[in-house]
């Protein structure tokens, strides 16, 4: 667990960076720099996770009804099922789970709007960071 | 030995081979993962090298597939991006825009008669 300390005389105060509730995460990218990436990212914040290689291996593992994600990070571009289509597919299927779309620089506004209209509760910009995640997982989880 | 280390992950730092993406991977490392970074980086030379191989593949093959080829520029360039490569993730969206305008000329000029090359002794394409 990482921790960021600050003093205040002779009282040491810590604040965790860790969400404040252990996170089950499906990381859905085709690539594997990027999969354990993100892995370790959600370790670090004290979640667990899956992953899978593209958009059709997510559908499938929610196909038995019986998979619960607290969140979905869903790449868009991929072989098989891109993320768009994943992200589509899951929410046809019911999936209430929270999807993060992750994006490149490279998508411009109109890719961006159509990837959020297809059912994301947010979207983030590669590369992920725990500085950039932490305070999103926090704010969904609380709202 | 760790000072040599150091110095050399410096000398990549300031030519511009990595950015700042790559002090969040060190940032990673803790005791509960203490090779994470250089996990990261095997997976990525591993995932390169067969990356380059089917680039190098499609190139031989004559024709310019621009799609097949955009597609693993892509995939070089995600992965570059995610662990602080910054002159490869530069080189790629180079070859990237070249596909979109389906200029082969650049391809082969940007190339030359070098094969690519990404391993532990570099961090981006021959120079």
């Amino acid at each position: 667990m990482a921790t960021t300390s600050t003093s205040t005389g002779d009282i040491k105060k810590t604040k965790s960076v860790e969400v404040k509730k252990k996170l089950n995460v499906l990381i859905v990218d085709d690539d594997t720099v990027i999969r354990k990436l993100h892995e370790n990212i959600i370790k670090s914040i004290g979640g667990i996770s899956q992953t899978a290689k593209n958009g059709e291996e997510a559908v499938n593992i929610h196909r038995d009804g019986n998979a619960s994600f607290d969140l979905i990070l869903m790449d868009k571009e991929m072989p098989e099922r891109d993320g768009l289509s994943a992200t589509k597919k899951l929410r046809e299927m019911k999936v209430t789970s929270m999807i993060i779309g992750v994006t490149t620089l490279a998508d411009n506004e109109e890719e961006r709007k159509a990837f959020m209209e297809a059912g994301l509760n947010h979207c983030l910009a590669k590369p992920l960071s725990k500085a950039k995640i932490l305070p999103l997982i926090n704010n969904l989880m609380d709202a | 030995m760790q000072r040599q280390v150091a110095l050399i992950k410096q000398s990549l730092f300031d030519q511009g081979y990595l950015d700042e993406q790559f002090i969040e991977l060190e940032e990673l490392q803790d005791d509960a993962n203490p090779n994470f970074v250089e996990e990261v980086a095997t997976l990525y030379f591993k995932d390169s090298a067969r990356l380059i191989s089917n680039i190098e593949q499609a190139l031989e093959r004559g024709s310019f597939d621009f799609n097949r080829l955009d597609n693993y520029m892509h995939q070089f360039k995600g992965s570059s991006t995610s662990i602080g490569a910054s002159k490869v993730k530069t080189e790629c969206t180079m070859f990237r825009e070249y596909c979109r305008v389906g200029n082969a000329e650049g391809w082969q000029d940007r190339r030359g008669p070098r094969r690519l090359h990404v391993g532990p002794s570099n961090t981006g394409t021959d120079q």
